[in-house]
């Protein structure tokens, strides 16, 4: 049973007022449409693992596919604080919801965009951001994580098409997605990106069962056995990592938007629910030790607004660089997931149950903390650049 | 067919309400949305212009901080917008800007919501149908219109009323007339170019002022009493709560 989405921002700072009204209006057909769609279905989906396809549609109408994309390729044309407010809205809801949205916009439009020819970004862009196409997006391997340039996947060229062999692990959206742009290294072993569609002779995505997190969005594989890859779905000029990480940037972007979602959902139940549960005669809000995990709640979803907010305005005028961006991912995300587990302690034992949304955020946040960067990583990112000295390899 | 629908400015449902000293609103953290009744007028409007042809001019008056609320009107599908720069102060004050400017205008059908939801008064449709010498139907849960007859329903007691009117007429809209939509990126988009025109108010004749407001007084406690002890409830009905 759907519990009533009874939501409300909080808004500590009054951080509404370094908005614009259209971003705000944006925000709140975001939240409406959340509220309207996805809250009543999102327990049920979650508990069946299913991606409710109606979504897509919703998804494209509000504008999530690809926020930033210029209308002549079919996008908003929206400014970086829009996309971050789509995402905080959509992870709200759930961070599955909002991995497909990042998918499809940072790591499939922009990379295309990016890097693509003009008769790549006209073939695919427009209906991308209608999702009359789906994207995934295949870098990580089953050996490589955290360390990509390891990456085996390969590209041999045959004259007028490349053949590409290899395997891609964790990839949101695989078992559905219409696309993939896919890394994997040349014979100079240098990293190149390309399109897959989905019928290519020797590609498959088979689907990754038994997840305890992100249960409302699909994971899968890409394997690629002799896939023939026509030249003109290579990306012409991008070669080597920075190409990936790019794409990776503008996602990690998107989910320090939408860890704050996650962490200001399961902040509003446990205050409403703090204050209507009673024991030894008086609402559980007014025990201390409940009153201590409410403000370390608001203080940090305040810092976190704040944080991410100016990180906007600099990715807006193209300033924000790679470690100011790992920086708000790993603070904001590891936020959210301990926010999410003091929401569980004030929700009791409903605090586990579909009744209230804390137990799902917080299983889904815990793929989230190490998805697009591990936690770990982020922090040694961090490190590096301000040391200069890198600890990673 | 011209459609105007009168917008008024509201706090949202869910604001947690407090008052300057007893003066007026604090809007402070105040979100401020398209008030839901006149929504739903809005948007019956917009599925009646869909089907027919016409269009839809929404109208507000107030100060300059209301336009983001006609812009989403705009965002949802309204052709084009006027805001009359004054504060709403009370309904006659409401009612004589939007006569104004409907009398220069040919509307087809006038349309506001049953009541705004902050001062709840419910007189905006009746005073402007008055002033502009026009059929007014309230409190309508159905609108259809055809062949220059509109035909509208009202809930009364233990039923409902069909009535039909000519045109043009003032209707206000109660919950059932149509469901409001979520503006998509499209409507957003276009929202931006849609014509937003600022008039001078004509006068500012008002009827009524306000004195002061003040909270509803705190819930008490309740007092529980067994189901044994009947002539403790009568007693206490009748010389604490004094009902009975």
């Amino acid at each position: 049973m759907a519990r009533a989405d009874l939501y409300q921002h909080p808004d500590y700072y009054l951080m509404d007022e370094l908005l614009t009204d259209e971003h705000k209006m944006i925000r709140d057909t975001a939240r409406a449409w959340v509220k309207k769609e996805v809250s009543p279905i999102v327990e049920d989906a979650c508990q069946k693992a299913e991606f409710p396809k109606q979504w897509i549609k919703g998804l494209a109408e509000i504008g999530a596919f690809g926020p930033y994309i210029p209308e002549e390729y079919g996008g908003p044309g929206l400014d970086q604080i829009s996309y971050g407010l789509i995402m905080q809205e959509l992870e709200r809801g759930d961070s599955g919801l909002r991995s497909t949205a990042s998918v499809q916009s940072s790591l499939v439009m922009f990379p295309i965009y990016t890097f693509g020819t003009e008769a790549q970004k006209k073939k695919y862009l427009p209906k991308l951001a209608k999702g009359e196409l789906m994207g995934c997006f295949g870098l990580t391997e089953p050996d490589h994580g955290s360390n990509p340039s390891g990456m085996l996947s390969n590209i041999k060229d045959k004259g007028d098409h490349y053949i590409l062999n290899g395997a891609k692990m964790w990839i949101s959206n695989s078992p559905f997605a219409d696309i993939a742009v896919v890394w994997a290294k040349d014979e100079t072993s240098a990293i190149r990106g390309m399109i897959v569609e989905r019928g290519m002779k020797g590609f498959t995505t088979p689907e990754t069962h038994g997840k305890w997190s992100l249960r409302a969005s699909a994971t899968g594989e890409l394997v690629f056995d002799n896939v023939i890859v026509p030249k003109e779905n290579v990306f012409p000029d991008i070669k080597g990592l920075k190409g990936p990480l790019s794409c990776l940037n503008s996602a990690r972007y998107g989910i320090a938007w939408g860890a704050i979602g996650a962490a200001m959902d399961c902040y509003d139940s446990a205050l409403r629910y703090s204050k209507e549960r009673v024991q030894f005669g008086k609402p559980i809000a007014g025990f201390q030790l409940t009153q201590k995990k409410l403000a370390e709640m608001i203080t940090e979803i305040t810092k976190a607004q704040m944080l991410t907010w100016r990180l906007g305005v600099l990715k807006n005028e193209h300033r924000a660089t790679p470690a100011q961006i790992s920086m708000a991912k790993r603070n904001n995300v590891h936020i959210a997931l301990t926010i999410a587990r003091e929401a569980r302690q004030i929700h009791g034992g409903m605090g586990i149950t579909g009744e209230y949304p804390i137990m799902r955020h917080m299983m889904n946040l815990e793929s989230v903390i190490t998805y697009e960067g591990t936690h770990d990583i982020h922090l040694l990112i961090t490190g590096m650049d301000v040391t200069g000295i890198a600890a990673f390899e | 067919m011209k459609f105007l629908v009168c917008i008024s400015n509201v706090p949202d449902t869910t604001t947690k309400i407090s008052f300057t000293d007893g003066k007026a609103l604090n809007s402070t953290g105040v979100q401020f949305i398209i008030n839901p009744y006149d929504e739903m007028a809005l948007t019956r409007a917009l599925e009646i212009k869909e089907a027919a042809g016409g269009t839809v001019t929404v109208i507000n008056v107030g100060a300059a901080n209301t336009e983001p609320t006609l812009r989403k009107a705009l965002a949802i599908g309204a052709d084009d917008a006027i805001r009359v720069n004054t504060e709403p102060t009370d309904a006659y004050l409401v009612a004589h800007q939007i006569a104004e400017v409907a009398k220069k205008n040919n509307y087809d059908v006038i349309l506001t919501g049953r009541e705004s939801i902050d001062y709840n008064s419910g007189q905006v449709a009746t005073m402007l149908a008055e002033m502009l010498n026009l059929p007014c139907i309230t409190v309508a849960t159905k609108l259809e219109i055809a062949s220059n007859e509109a035909t509208l329903e009202r809930e009364i007691d233990g039923g409902k009323e069909v009535l039909t009117s000519s045109l043009p007429f003032v209707a206000s809209a109660q919950k059932g007339m149509a469901e409001p939509r979520i503006p998509n990126m499209r409507g957003i988009m276009a929202a931006r170019t849609k014509p937003l025109q600022v008039l001078e108010a004509t006068g500012d004749e008002k009827l009524t002022s306000s004195v002061a407001y003040e909270l509803p007084p705190a819930k008490q406690a309740v007092k529980l009493i067994s189901k044994d002890n009947v002539a403790d409830l009568v007693n206490l009905l009748h010389t604490e709560a004094k009902v009975i």
